[in-house]
């Protein structure tokens, strides 16, 4: 009887069934835990007073809840204690940012209308009253209610006397010192080469006239800061110590407790918006992931490049031309089984072969002026790039094979009998017949890569980038520059930040972003090969 | 009597020395493997393609044995037979398709408009453009009707528009599809049905202006109402290019054809005007074949 069971197929139905449900559950599983914790990020909490039994208070975002166990010696029974981790912020004035507090400590909790939650460009978050706000030193408003409409109407305007401020020093100051920079390299060069004493004169007198004209941007800059300081605002925490700072340090600040559901998302979407869009602070552990966005895109699109065409003309020549034999047969196992390396194998080949072969050569011939600095000699976007590219290209040759042993053998008759040579065939209908497999290989590619951090490690990946890799100075893409990424993000703000408890909620939401990222590349090459598929294949007969 | 002896001495003589020489002429041709056939070359009028002493391969199976016949300019000839007689890989071997296949080995000539195709310096793409092929399953590209038409010219190197636009038009009147297609010429090739593709396929053989069309069994995937189109396609363009066309189909065959060879386990067993073949036979396994005997 148990055999007829087994031999209808329904256990069979129901095994594939289980294991299906069972996979989904994974991935949603990390799906829900990574959004859980990564979307909660920016939503606006309120601000909690707690007044302890020792008559202290201490006021914050309360950021868990947790149970200890009953101490011992304090009852036979067991007692279920918890504790709260409140974030305090003020790291100038406590020196940390988040306390645990026992539960039978806390005496009573509130939450009071007019705190204030700030974002700074330093020292991280403030919570606390407005005492007053000050001009030149005079006192222009003071208490809370007063100063907060002047508070939020000033905030705009410091934004872009802050952006002011950056671009001269970034772009203007910057491209001066890039400026002399570069002829200082090229007096380099010609003593180098010829010693030719008016060139180098030449060079000196430029440079003089770059040194004049960033006298004149500092001057532009002084005035900025000056009038970036005049207002200060003096804040209060709940202990009554008071604290001094440029209105113009103030990035954001609102009042969780007196804001309504629609202001609350208003603000959430706002600082969802700066976590994409800004660049990092404090050590990455606050700001935005701009820049890692940018490289993370920007690497991904370099591969993209090298991979296609090497893989698709790899996988050309196995298919097409070469002789179908033992040989063929070898190479194809081989590309098959690069797949398997572990990447930081790559990485560890990138480094010798891209960085310390080429990157070096290149530099004696073509940067010989910056040695001993090294400019290709090193990690950069383009050697991680290629170690990406390298890592993906096994992929892209098997599927690019697929599709072009799928392109039917009538097809190419037909093409060669209306004299078309083989070349024409395989450029003009075989290639544009197999794009759907192809891009299928690249989709697969990408999403491999995107996620690959331990080769890019050593191949050009930093904590901290000053600069994108893409700039307004010639030649506008610098693949020498090192660049920030997003797996790497997530490793550094998770793991070698110095304020690991204040990194740990944007170590969710970095992972989520990067998700989200490959999934609209790979939505994209989706819709592109569905478009391709419908122009290739549809059929009346 | 001495007229009469000397006549008879001279006729003797005369008897004598041809027999002589037919002795001689016969010994001659039995020890000389020249292209002397086997058999009587069929005389064809005006013939374009001419093969002589035609054997092929494929490894060491012998596929066409001893293959002497012409084709006649601007008229269509079928080649019948049954499967595996070997008429498509004869109809091949016209336009060099089979060298695509790694064993198949040729040896003998065949003569397009008096040159050698198998000449090792023959330039096959010219060839092909010379001898266009329209094959049993129709097989247009991937592409709009107008670019699988215009794909032959775009191959040679033109690129104007308006001469392509023309070119197009062109084929595809010439193909009996302009009607059908002429406001949907930039819609996927393979929306159409199987009869329309046939005729595509006939449009984009003919837009590369060849002088000879292969058929390989044209329709005979195609539903009787589209093979009838066909056949009267045929008919139109016997006028303008020579047709070779490979059939199963004994009644296509005498309908549409001037000539017929029928062929059998890769010879030629005759060949003949069409009403020959098929009502007066002079072989055998001709008349077993045609009146359905085999098959």
């Amino acid at each position: 009887m148990m055999n007829k069971f087994f031999k209808s197929g329904d256990p069979f139905v129901w095994l594939t069934g289980v294991a299906l449900m069972f996979s989904l559950l994974m991935i949603a599983g990390l799906l829900w835990l990574i959004m859980a914790k990564g979307l909660g990020f920016f939503w606006p909490t309120n601000v909690t007073k707690l007044e302890l039994k020792n008559d202290t208070e201490i006021m914050g975002e309360i950021t868990a809840h947790e149970k200890i166990r009953g101490i011992s010696g304090k009852s036979e029974t067991e007692v279920d204690e918890y504790r709260t981790q409140l974030k305090i912020g003020n790291r100038d004035l406590y020196g940390l940012d988040f306390r645990w507090v026992d539960d039978d400590q806390i005496a009573s909790e509130s939450k009071p209308p007019y705190a204030v939650v700030m974002e700074r460009r330093e020292w991280g978050n403030f919570y606390g009253f407005i005492k007053e706000i000050t001009e030149d030193g005079n006192a222009v408003c003071s208490g809370n209610e007063e100063c907060w409409a002047k508070l939020e109407g000033d905030i705009p305007v410091y934004a872009g006397i802050y952006k002011e401020i950056r671009k001269i020093e970034k772009g203007e100051i910057g491209g001066i010192n890039r400026q002399i920079e570069n002829y200082r390299l090229k007096i380099k060069g010609v003593e180098l080469k010829s010693g030719d004493e008016s060139k180098i004169k030449n060079y000196e007198q430029q440079i003089a006239q770059e040194e004049q004209k960033y006298k004149e941007k500092e001057k532009e800059l002084e005035v900025l800061y000056k009038e970036f300081t005049r207002e200060k605002i003096v804040m209060v925490s709940v202990d009554g110590r008071e604290k001094e700072m440029a209105l113009g340090n103030v990035v954001l600040a609102f009042r969780p407790n007196s804001m309504n559901w629609f202001q609350k998302a208003s603000l959430y979407a706002q600082r969802a918006w700066g976590f994409v869009s800004e660049e990092p602070r404090e050590a990455n552990t606050e700001g935005g992931v701009f820049p890692a966005i940018f490289g993370t895109i920007m690497m991904v699109l370099i591969m993209s490049i090298v991979v296609l065409p090497f893989g698709v003309l790899a996988a050309l020549y196995l298919r097409e031309y070469a002789k179908q034999g033992t040989l063929v047969r070898i190479v194809r196992i081989c590309v098959n089984n690069l797949a398997g390396v572990p990447s930081i194998v790559f990485g560890v080949f990138a480094v010798g072969f891209f960085i310390y072969g080429i990157g070096s050569s290149i530099d004696k011939f073509f940067y010989a002026e910056s040695l001993p600095n090294p400019t290709f000699g090193t990690g950069g976007i383009l050697w991680a790039s290629l170690t990406l590219a390298l890592l993906t290209v096994p992929v892209v040759i098997v599927a690019t094979e697929e599709g072009l042993a799928a392109v039917s053998r009538e097809i190419r008759h037909g093409s060669l009998a209306l004299g078309a040579t083989k070349f024409e065939t395989t450029w003009k209908i075989v290639i544009p017949s197999a794009m759907p497999a192809i891009l299928t290989g690249l989709i697969l590619a990408i999403a491999r890569a995107t996620g690959e951090v331990a080769p890019l490690m050593i191949t050009g990946v930093v904590k901290l980038a000053p600069q994108l890799p893409v700039d307004g100075y010639f030649p506008y893409v610098h693949l020498e520059r090192k660049f920030m990424h997003l797996g790497f993000h997530i490793y550094d703000v998770g793991f070698q930040s110095p304020n690991v408890e204040a990194a740990k909620p944007m170590v969710f939401t970095t992972a989520l972003l990067l998700i989200f990222i490959v999934v609209v590349l790979n939505l994209t090459a989706i819709i592109i090969r569905n478009r391709l598929k419908k122009k290739y294949t549809t059929s009346a007969v | 009597m001495e007229v009469g002896n000397k006549l008879d001495t001279d006729n003797v003589k005369q008897i004598r020395e041809m027999e002589m020489e037919k002795k001689i002429e016969s010994e001659v041709s039995e020890n000389m493997d020249t292209h002397k056939a086997p058999y009587a070359k069929y005389e064809v009028p005006d013939p374009i393609v001419e093969v002589n002493d035609l054997n092929l391969y494929y490894g060491s199976k012998q596929a066409l044995k001893d293959i002497y016949m012409d084709i006649p300019k601007n008229k269509a000839t079928a080649f019948i037979g049954p499967s595996g007689c070997g008429k498509s890989t004869l109809l091949r071997c016209f336009n060099r398709l089979n060298d695509l296949v790694d064993d198949a080995k040729v040896e003998g000539e065949i003569l397009i408009d008096g040159e050698d195709i198998y000449n090792p310096a023959v330039d096959i793409t010219e060839l092909r453009k010379n001898v266009g092929m329209v094959f049993q399953k129709s097989n247009p590209f991937p592409k709009s009707i107008y670019e699988n038409v215009a794909y032959g010219a775009r191959i040679a190197g033109e690129n104007k528009k308006s001469v392509l636009d023309e070119l197009v038009e062109k084929s595809l009147k010439g193909a009996a599809l302009w009607s059908e297609v002429c406001d949907r010429l930039d819609e996927s090739a393979l929306g159409m049905s199987g009869g329309q593709m046939q005729r595509l396929c006939i449009a984009r053989a003919i837009a590369v202006e060849p002088e000879v069309l292969l058929m390989d069994e044209p329709c005979s995937a195609l539903d009787p109402i589209a093979t009838g189109k066909i056949e009267d396609l045929i008919t139109q363009l016997k006028d303008t290019y020579t047709i070779v066309i490979v059939t199963h189909n004994m009644q296509q065959a005498s309908r549409v054809s001037d000539y017929t060879a029928f062929m059998y386990l890769g010879e030629l067993v005759e060949y003949d005007e069409t009403e020959k073949i098929f009502l007066t036979p002079s072989k055998k396994q001709t008349e077993d074949y045609v009146s359905g005997k085999f098959g």
